[in-house]
């Protein structure tokens, strides 16, 4: 295959684009991309202290590699959850990255925090591990952002996150959750900071071939704990479709964003936040959903 | 004199790392077809280098099938 730029060697087929590209070629087509999902989605401007949510995976850390290379302000934050083995190698990997660039990089550690591995945190509180990661990984990426003064928060999330997250809101009709799925959360008071998903445009392994052409040293291993998760087999079977008919992925979810969310606008509960009793942090209830776990599951309440 | 072959070495890293030898040469699209993985969810990887679909892989070289797809 050659490149449709400049008829070098291919390195990456892009069946939905149909096209390939050769590396110089393909880089830009991703910073493209991402610049593109930037600017349509006004997710952050120029000056912006962004804080990149790093997990030591392909793709944080390619997120955290574009944007240091475009010349934005971003700063990384990797949250150690405890996991047995898994944990220590991904952190490495996002502190080496860290530490290659010359980037900051905030560490926060549940166990230090709260006493307990996530895997142990989610058995005593009687909830599904990577339900429990994900409400404690949102707590700590808004909390550790209005600490440390940023103003919106970046996420790895790509377009197989969001195909797959959208075909199972689907499937099981959760039609408050079609409402907000979108590339940006808006912030709203009293503390709520934006939220914005760069690499929505692009796919894992998009993504993946990226983070092998620029060098990028990510954890290849699976999180032990997301064996057997539903979203890998919505995946799996969003990529079958991709395999028959190239550009079905995106297709699927940027005619969600385009025609399917509008239309559920109205399911959206114009809910006031206030900030938690015990953390401060914001929530529609007295007390949040972190703590209301943390409590459950028998362990103190996290630092103000 | 006994012949000696030398087959190809595909590291499959996930979900268990495992080493396939396959006699080649050979062109990525088929290496994938004969593991049954789906070319949408992985890269190949020889060295630094990308593989499109098309290229032709020789009987002595080591690649890396690396799947992409990852859950949470």
């Amino acid at each position: 295959m050659k490149c449709k730029k400049c008829g070098r060697p291919a390195v990456m087929a892009l069946p939905r684009h149909n096209a390939a590209f050769c590396r110089e070629h393909y880089l830009e087509y991703f910073d493209g991309q991402v610049e593109k999902a930037v600017r349509e989605n006004r997710m952050f401007a120029r000056n912006d202290r962004i804080l990149v949510a790093v997990s030591g995976g392909k793709d944080s850390l390619a997120l955290w590699d574009v944007l240091l290379r475009t010349g934005y302000r971003a700063d990384g934050l990797y949250i150690d959850l405890g996991i047995d083995g898994y944990a220590e190698r991904s952190k490495e990997k996002a502190v080496g990255f860290a530490r290659e660039r010359e980037a900051a990089i905030r560490v926060v550690s549940v166990v230090e925090e709260c006493g307990l591995g996530i895997r142990e945190l989610a058995r005593r509180a009687r909830r599904a591990a990577c339900s429990a990661c994900g409400l404690y990984k949102r707590h700590l990426f808004n909390r550790e952002a209005v600490q440390g003064g940023y103003d919106v928060v970046a996420t790895g999330h790509n377009l197989d996150d969001e195909a797959a997250t959208l075909l199972g809101n689907l499937l099981n009709w959760n039609t408050g959750y079609l409402a907000r799925q979108a590339p940006v959360l808006p912030a709203a008071p009293p503390n709520l900071v934006k939220k914005v998903k760069p690499l929505y445009r692009l796919t894992e392994r998009e993504i993946a071939a990226y983070a092998v052409l620029r060098g990028i040293d990510y954890i290849v291993e699976e999180c032990p704990m997301a064996a057997g998760a539903r979203s890998i087999l919505y995946k799996n079977l969003l990529n079958q479709l991709e395999e028959e008919s190239p550009g079905a992925k995106a297709r699927f979810f940027f005619g969600f964003l385009e025609k399917g969310r509008p239309a559920f606008a109205g399911e959206e509960k114009d809910v006031a936040l206030r900030a938690c009793a015990c953390c401060g942090q914001p929530t529609t209830a007295e007390i949040c959903s972190h703590c209301r776990m943390l409590s459950r599951a028998g362990t103190g309440p996290p630092p103000r | 004199m006994s012949e000696v072959t030398r087959n190809m070495k595909v590291l499959v890293p996930l979900p268990q790392r495992r080493v396939y030898e396959l006699r080649g040469p050979k062109k990525v699209r088929d290496i994938l077809k004969e593991l049954g993985m789906p070319a949408e969810s992985v890269l190949v990887i020889r060295g630094n280098d990308l593989l499109t679909p098309d290229v032709t892989v020789p009987d002595d070289a080591e690649i890396e099938v690396r799947p992409a797809i990852s859950g949470g």
